[in-house]
This record gives C-alpha cells, structure tokens and sequence, in this order.
C-alpha cells in the first residue's frame, strides 16, 4: 500500500500480516460492520484487498427495509444512528454481495443477524463453504431492533445460545466471533459465556445507545427516538471493554473497534490486547479511512521498533520490569498473552 | 467502480479557488479537476468539514452548481456548525471533496421543450442542466422560487441561458408572490404551445419537488426530481439517506438518495411517505418481536 502523501510503501517494512484464530489476513484493519455496506462502495477509494478484509453488513434470513428516517444525527465526535439492520436478506448476499469480494480476493468477515436462535443458526449454515467466507461475526448486540429484549448480548444465557448454534452450524476451519454491546453491567460476563459456547474470538464494541433532541422542534432528532453511539466519541469505551476482557481472558483473540479514526488509534486498540481492529464510522467521514489507518499503523508500528503485529498485542498490560516481583518476569518470558482461543476445540469436542 | 454515464467518484484535497456572497448563500469554488473533469448535471461533491481531527464527522454534501476542466463551484446555505465553517474558508484554503457523486438528470434524447423549476439554494444545477438542454437542442423554460428575492438563486444565469425564467417568491419581493406550484400549470401550458413539454426538471425542498411531479403527472409530463435528502457519507455505505422508491418491479423499496439518487422519475418517489418506512415496502413494517 503506497501512502500517497510520502510515496513510500512503509508496510513492506513491517510485517502487517494478522493471523485470527489461525486465519491468516493481509493486514490488521478491517472494515467495521454497517460502516462499508458489502465493500462494493468503497472500491472507488481504496484497494480492499490491501487491508485485512471486509466485514460486511450484518445480513438477515430476509431483505429488511430498516427504520424510519431521520436515521441519523452528528453529535460531538461522534454520531447516533438507527438505521435498523436495512439489507438484501441472505440470498440476495450469497448470489451478489459475497461473490464480488470474492472475484477481488478480499476476504469477508460476514456478519449476521437474527431474531431468533434459529435464524443465527440458520444464516451460519446457509455460510457454511461460500466462496469468500473467511469468518463470521455474529451481531448480538445490534441496539436499532424494536425490541430492546432481543438484544442478546445483553443476557448471558442467550447470548451464548446463540453462539453455540453457530458455531456448530459453522465449518469449522472458519472462525466464529461475537460482537458485543458495551450497554452491559460487566461485558467480561458476557464475553466469558460466548467464549465458552464456543466463540473463536470477540469483536468489540458495538455502538452505544443515545438520543439527541432537536431543539428547534423540542423532539428527538431520530424518528426511533434512540439511536446508537459510534465515532471518536466512544473510543475511551470501547478501549475500556477491550482492556477488561484481554485482561480476563488473555488467549481470547479480540477484533477492536470504536472509534479509530488514526494509525495511532489503533495501537491503542492492540496495546490493550485487540489482534486487529476495524475502522468504521470514520469511514463516513474519510471513505479512504481503513487503508490509511493500515498504513498509519505500519509506520508507527515501525517508528517504535516493532516487526511483527504480536510483539504489541496487550503490551499495554504488562507492568515494567522493574515493577514486577521476580517470579513474574520468569513466567512472562514465554511470550505475549494472544493466539488462538484454545478453548475452541474443546468445547466442540464435547 | 463506475455510476452512471461511466463517471468514477474521486476523493482529493482540493484548494479553494474563491468564495463569493450570492444573495443569502456562498458559492464556493474548489480546485478539483479530477471532479470537475466527469462532472454532469444533478451530480454532487461531498464536503469534509472542520478540518484533521474535526468533530464533525459526516460530509456536508451539495449539487455541482457550476465546473469545468479545473474548478468545481457549490453554493451553501449556513444553516449550522459545518456549513459556517465551509463559509468562513479562504482562497487557498484545502478541503477533502468526493465526487462526482450520485446519479445525474437524464437528458431527452430528441429534443423537447424541457420545464426546469428550482427552490431556494436547490436551483444550483439548474443553469448548467439548462445549457446542457439547450445544446442538445430543447427549449428550455426556468421557474425559479425562493422565500424571498435574497434567496432566489441563479435568476441573472439562467435569464441568459434559458429561453424564459418565472420568477416566485413567498413573500413577493421579486417575481410572482407565491409558489412555484401557483406558476407551474400556466408555465407547462405555455412551454408546450408548440410542441409538448418532453419532461420537468426540478430540484429544491421535498414539498415543492412533491407539488412539482404531481403536476407534471396531471399534465402527462415525465418528471425528475434531485431530493435533498441528509446523507451522513454521501458514497453509499451509511444507509441514512433512504426514502421509499417504486422500482420497476412497481414494489417499493427504501433506496439510497446518494447512489441511486439524488435523481429519481418525479412519478417513482412515494411523496406521501418520505420519513417513513411503508408497510408495502419490500420487507417493510417488520418487528423484531
């Protein structure tokens, strides 16, 4: 990826390539489900198959016509949206959407969502060996659905039923991860039950549930009234969700995402323990957004001496040397915490 | 990728050119050859606003008003925090612009008088559709229709490149008081004494572009509206810009004013249900529960 502006190419100097539950991608920033539509879109601005993929839509068992409008209001660093899951349905994906990033070689997070366990279900098996299909990451946390008690990331019981359905229904070479709402008493919970129904990994965060009033007419600026959270806004957040859970659960590889919207954004994401992260609202404001955060990130990572994706993830947890009682130093030579979740084939074994 | 007429949307830092009072707005004029190169009637630019680190995130989006091989203009009405800093740049300032963006007018393909009507800041693309209709040979009649003469927009241009202009405005400070809509059926008879109106262009707030199909329908016009729909992106990933469309399949569908707008058939876009989410719509009215 050549940065327009230096007209270096600062990725060949340090190794991007991201590996995810043993999937390999070609870089370490994805696109952020909601925030690239199917990619098509954003082809005029960036090559996708230069970042780390495409995460899709999330796609529903039918074509869904979303929520009223207005759907969106700017807020400060930030915006609130409802757009209420609007897309093709899955057979109008699996005939266009995943077949076009397929024939570019892009690979494809593909999201889903359903208001059932079994339509989660369902949507990873009709998955299940599409060309193009490097992972699914199934939105239990999406906030725009009329029914707020169908959030399932907010219960961890139904959450990690969900879970377990796809990933069984999921091949199993392809891994399973699950996005999770930040409106939640303690996410480490939650992220703990998904990971034991199965979860390969855990993308967080998912947006933040808010309103704006319009002041001139003294109602909502959204006609669902409430709306969720996303951009720069939510960053301390979503960072704060990704510490909390790589601390609890170290080997559990984490997609990061909330507000990125610069190459030292997401080091902050991989400092906290993310493997890699997605860009996504700050997609609407700079189109080009995730193949420049990938090159950003290249030159920072290069800048502090660091050639490869794992020598930064969760870096931020371990204390300084001179800090840590001696025994402790001798257990953290083996490595950084990170790799794949080892509880994977355990739990598919019984 | 490519939209219509083979146009591919670029995103380039673009110097500000000049900026200039017209009436109640500012026309701003941006160096995007790139932009200006591919530019066709009813297209749009999407404006970065606020500068690195802005915390106004969504692009302010406008119809390319004016353009040539080196320039594009737009013309903005200050009507909150991004467009008061679009009007406060200076020459030599930079900005982050996309575009060409969105599907543009269909022109007629044998000539046709053509009715070209515009509201408020709206009329932007009408001068430039005008000359283009004129090159191809319609006649080409103009009603433009603002609040009040200040916000009247291209009243000296099109008077030199159409071959009439009606002006109204709400409160009479300059042409007809009234609305374009009070005009339109008087200007539609007149523009087709000799041969019929081929089609109505019009581009302005949703109630007028609502008044303005129906009666082009009731006169067995076509007509193409640009909506001004808000877009949070501009380029199609955001999905906040819908409005309900009848296809060619004559079922509705929640379609996106920046891709496959701002252009729809006046006769296509369901007026009486923008804002909502039709229970018709393919898979509209489904609940959660």
């Amino acid at each position: 990826m050549t940065d327009p502006t230096t007209g270096t190419d600062p990725t060949t100097e340090t190794d991007v390539t991201t590996t995810l539950a043993g999937v390999a991608f070609p870089g370490p920033v994805f696109t952020a489900s909601g925030c690239a539509a199917a990619g098509r879109e954003l082809a005029p601005y960036f090559d996708l198959s230069a970042i780390g993929g495409v995460v899709t839509k999330s796609v529903m068992r039918r074509p869904r016509a979303g929520r009223a409008t207005p759907r969106m209001a700017e807020t400060a660093s930030g915006m609130l949206n409802s757009i209420g899951l609007q897309g093709p349905g899955i057979d109008a994906f699996l005939a266009e959407d995943l077949p076009w990033l397929a024939e570019r070689g892009v690979p494809a997070v593909v999201s889903i969502a359903g208001q059932s366990m079994e339509e989660y279900a369902e949507l990873a098996a009709r998955l299940r060996g599409a060309p193009g299909l490097a992972m699914v990451e199934v939105n239990i946390s999406c906030p725009n659905v009329e029914d707020r008690g169908h959030v399932f990331a907010c219960s961890p019981d139904a959450a990690a039923d969900v879970v377990a359905g796809v990933r069984r229904a999921t091949a199993p070479d392809v891994p399973v991860f699950v996005k999770l709402s930040p409106d939640v008493t303690d996410i480490v919970t939650i992220a703990r039950s998904v990971v034991d129904a199965g979860a390969d990994g855990l993308s967080m965060i998912n947006t933040l549930l808010g309103v704006a009033i319009d002041t001139a007419a003294m109602r909502p600026v959204l006609a669902s009234v409430t709306g969720g959270l996303s951009g720069p806004a939510v960053k301390p957040v979503a960072l704060r969700c990704v510490w909390q859970v790589h601390a609890a659960l170290p080997d559990v590889p984490i997609l990061g995402m909330g507000g990125i919207r610069s190459g030292l954004d997401a080091l902050e994401f991989l400092l906290a323990g993310a493997s890699a992260v997605s860009v996504g609202t700050v997609t609407f404001h700079d189109p080009a957004a995730p193949a420049r955060v990938q090159a950003e990130l290249a030159v920072a990572l290069r800048e502090r001496g660091l050639a490869r994706m794992s020598e930064v993830v969760g870096r931020a947890h371990e204390r300084p040397a001179h800090e840590r009682p001696a025994h402790e130093q001798r257990a953290d030579e083996g490595g950084a915490h990170h790799g794949r979740a080892s509880r994977r084939d355990v739990v598919r074994a019984g | 990728m490519t939209n219509t007429a083979g146009t591919a949307p670029v995103q380039q830092r673009a110097e500000v050119v000049s900026l200039r009072t017209v009436g109640a707005y500012a026309a701003l004029q941006l160096a995007a050859p790139r932009i200006g190169q591919q530019a066709q009637p009813g297209h749009f630019a999407a404006l970065a606003v606020g500068g690195p680190d802005t915390p106004m995130l969504l692009r302010r989006c406008f119809s390319l008003a004016r353009w040539d091989s080196a320039t594009i203009e737009v013309v903005l009405s200050v009507v909150g925090r991004g467009t008061a800093w679009l009007a406060r740049r200076r020459p030599g300032d930079v900005l982050d612009v996309i575009g060409p963006l969105g599907r543009p007018f269909e022109l007629p393909s044998t000539p046709a008088p053509c009715v070209l009507v515009g509201g408020g800041y709206g009329a932007a693309p009408l001068v430039p559709l005008a000359r283009a209709l004129r090159a191809r040979g319609c006649p080409v009649h103009v009603v433009l229709g603002a609040a009040s003469a200040d916000r009247l927009l291209g009243v000296v241009e099109a008077t030199a490149e159409a071959d009439a202009v009606t002006v109204t405005t709400d409160d009479g400070s300059a042409g007809t008081r009234g609305w374009v809509s009070d005009v339109l059926p008087g200007v539609l008879d007149g523009a087709g004494t000799v041969s019929p109106v081929g089609a109505v262009y019009a581009c302005g707030p949703m109630a007028m572009l609502s008044a303005v199909a129906r009666l082009a329908a009731a006169a067995g016009v076509p007509s193409q509206v640009a909506v001004e729909e808000s877009m949070a992106c501009g380029v199609g990933v955001c999905m906040t810009c819908v409005l309900p469309v009848v296809a060619d399949d004559g079922r509705t569908r929640m379609v996106r004013s920046c891709l496959e707008g701002p252009v729809f058939a006046g006769a296509r876009v369901r007026f009486d249900a923008v804002g909502m989410v039709p229970a018709d719509a393919v898979r509209g009215g489904v609940s959660a529960k």
